[in-house]
């Protein structure tokens, strides 16, 4: 099981345009890919390519998140994805 | 239009539908309804005769993908805010999550239709807890699901509908969530069976410059692809059009360009009358600057504090209306203090649990339940005034009383800003107007409000249309007493007025007189229509706002006619029985109205 932390860098959160293109992106992904607040159950985790999901996850500017995946091409799916959280896309 | 009869068959048997005509034009095209909103299915309703689980979820599985790439496609030919909406939306109807707990129902015998709106409804109950931007998006979700439901049954989907060939929208009413997907250039004109003057549909359809009529009860009976004229200035859809509509709508196509406003608004004898607009952001006020407004008469300070949980940060706020002051140096801008409340709710203002919202704690009202808002807005205010160099008026909306407006007097002088004003659109400020304005230095009437309060008749109210007009002559005698009580405040309070523009010698002694006076402005829709921003220059207004697209054809009329004359068309409508006779007298005497197609 690979596993990254991230903090969100996104000012107004993982809400509105920032979810939908790391939504995007996660579903692009060769494996499935969980997203968690830091420091909740493994097994809690939510899928990282739901919109849906991510939204109700409400996590802010500043929050830390635990994403973990399996398989061929976990590593470099999670180095993708955490690049994308942590660039602020309300700046773009 | 004695012409309409030779080409008319079947009047009077239901081929002319009357209404409410709230925007100008003419125009002929084909009917597009609304559709329906989507009805819910049973609760926990079985998987229908002859499917099973497979088959069930396997429709359910199709119908959210074709959902999804309808909305991605609509978001390919969309741009900027719309877009990024669109794709939003075209994600929550293929989101894994939502379809793995709706197929879990459906494993459990349910419909695909029960099993999408209950798992749709789990996750906007929890959006909706969250609060805020997140509360928001439950409606998306609701959408979404709506959609994707009547996907499932095989029909049109709900919203504006789609269509190659532009049309004439039907519908019973339209809602702001519907007004924000309209696209003009697909859309001939707007026709609804319930609304009033004041609505979402008629606000909308004068923004864009579309023909449209409302509270027009025969509609209902108009079917998709049903030929019709659309007349937004008589109010009047007709079926089946014949060659005396083709002639009507062909003239109303060449009629005679409107010039562009050429940023000085004034009567035929040079009596200064100028022309503001009413801007909700920065990006509106560089566009109003653009098209020659002389200022901006009504700043909605909402677009900083709507959407939001929480009030916005001091620096925030300065810099929204620093955008907007910067687009008018030397000019005035008359900055409404924040009007929530009503249509308009705010989580950390208002109390959504009003019976009568209309009637309740909004606009300067909530500084009482929720004091230290406006002051700290009203600091923002000066702070921004103070590094730009606009010429800053500030009014409170909702003044009731001459202690309320005093009070707000004080409050402006406190936070350093010397121009305190109070809008009337609450019919005792109307009445009390002398007082009022001997304690701040101008007024501002807001109609819209205005006119429903002493109609007492809801806004949206389709029936009570005809009462919801602003040519009421009960609203034009409160817009008479209003500026009455202008020149009544003469020289009263800390105001000077400024100095009086050169004329003719009368001219010159009118308006030294009301340069004296206590200016009295109108922002509402009705500075907007040409005909009665003659009116209301004739009852004693000094300064109209408007949408900025209303600009070129308010200048171009009262540009028709000099002061004495204006004087006489307000007498002739506040002599009038009825909105309509008013509206019928005044625009007889305007020829040019004809000429400009307005």
């Amino acid at each position: 099981m690979a596993e990254r932390t991230a903090t969100i860098a996104s000012r107004v959160g993982l809400h509105a345009r920032p979810a939908s293109i790391f939504a995007e992106a996660a579903a692009e992904q060769p494996v499935e890919v969980t997203i968690a607040l830091e420091g909740e159950p493994a097994d809690e985790a939510l899928d990282a390519s739901s919109i849906l999901s991510l939204m109700g996850l409400g996590a802010e500017y500043g929050t830390t998140v635990v994403l973990r995946a399996e398989g061929d091409g976990a590593d470099e799916a999670l180095d993708t994805l955490v690049k994308i959280l942590e660039t602020d896309h309300d700046a773009e | 239009m004695s012409a309409a009869a030779e080409g008319t068959l079947h009047d009077g048997d239901g081929r002319v539908l009357a209404g409410v005509g709230v925007s100008a034009g003419r125009v002929i095209g084909r009917v597009k309804r609304m559709p329906d909103p989507v009805q819910p299915p049973a609760d926990g309703a079985p998987l229908p005769e002859g499917a099973d689980v497979d088959s069930e979820t396997a429709r359910l599985k199709a119908a959210t993908q074709a959902v999804a790439a309808g909305l991605k496609a609509r978001a390919a030919a969309a741009t900027g805010d719309a877009a990024a909406v669109l794709k939003a939306t075209a994600l929550m109807a293929g989101d894994r999550t939502l379809l793995k707990s709706a197929t879990t129902l459906v494993a459990s015998g349910t419909s695909a239709e029960s099993a999408i709106w209950e798992a749709a409804d789990a996750v906007a109950t929890q959006l909706t807890a969250l609060g805020g931007y997140m509360a928001e998006r439950a409606t998306d979700v609701l959408d979404v699901r709506a959609r994707i439901v009547a996907e499932l049954r095989g029909v049109p989907a709900p919203g504006i509908p789609d269509s190659d060939e532009p049309f004439v929208l039907c519908a019973v009413d339209l809602a702001p969530a519907d007004t924000a997907t309209l696209d003009p250039a697909k859309v001939l004109a707007l026709v609804t069976s319930d609304g009033g003057p004041q609505s979402h549909t008629a606000i909308i359809a004068r923004s864009l410059g579309l023909p449209a009529i409302v509270a027009a009860t025969g509609t209902t009976a108009l079917a998709d692809g049903d030929l019709v004229f659309v007349d937004g200035i008589t109010g009047t859809v007709t079926r089946d059009p014949g060659p005396a509509e083709e002639e009507i709508a062909a003239s109303y196509a060449n009629r005679a360009a409107l010039p562009d406003f050429d940023g000085a608004g004034t009567l035929a004898d040079g009596h200064a009358v100028p022309l503001l607009a009413n801007v909700g952001s920065g990006s509106d006020a560089v566009a109003s600057a653009e098209a020659g407004a002389e200022g901006v008469g009504l700043l909605r300070t909402e677009f900083c504090f709507l959407g939001r949980d929480k009030e916005p940060t001091h620096e925030e706020q300065v810099e929204a209306y620093r955008a907007v002051f910067d687009a008018f140096p030397g000019r005035k801008v008359v900055v409404r203090t924040l009007d929530a409340g009503a249509d308009k709710p705010l989580p950390f203002l208002t109390d959504d649990s009003e019976p009568n919202p209309a009637l309740g704690v909004r606009g300067y009202r909530t500084d009482g339940a929720t004091p230290g808002v406006l002051a700290r807005q009203l600091a923002a205010i000066a702070e921004a005034a103070e590094l730009s160099e606009a010429d800053v008026w500030t009014m409170a909306p909702m003044i009731s009383t001459p202690a309320e407006a005093e009070r707000f007097a004080q409050l402006c002088a406190e936070a350093g800003l010397r121009r305190p004003g109070v809008m009337v659109e609450v019919p005792s400020a109307a009445v009390l107007a002398g007082q009022l304005l001997q304690r701040v230095d101008f007024a501002s009437i807001g109609t819209n409000d205005l006119t429903q309060y002493t109609m007492a008749a809801d806004r949206q109210l389709g029936a009570l249309a005809e009462l919801n007009d602003p040519w009421q002559p009960a609203v034009l005698h409160l817009i008479q007493a209003t500026a009455d009580g202008g020149r009544a405040a003469a020289g009263t309070g800390a105001a000077a007025g400024p100095g009086a523009p050169a004329g003719t010698e009368a001219a010159a002694v009118a308006v030294a007189a009301d340069s004296a006076a206590k200016p009295v402005g109108v922002c509402g829709e009705a500075a907007a229509d040409p005909a009665l921003a003659v009116v209301l220059v004739g009852l004693g207004v000094a300064t109209l706002s408007m949408n900025r697209r209303a600009l070129p054809a308010v200048a171009a009329i009262l540009r028709t006619v000099d002061l004495a004359e204006a004087q006489r068309l307000a007498g002739l409508a506040l002599g009038a029985a009825s909105a309509t006779e008013a509206k019928q007298l005044v625009r007889a005497e305007l020829p040019d109205l004809e000429r400009f197609g307005l």
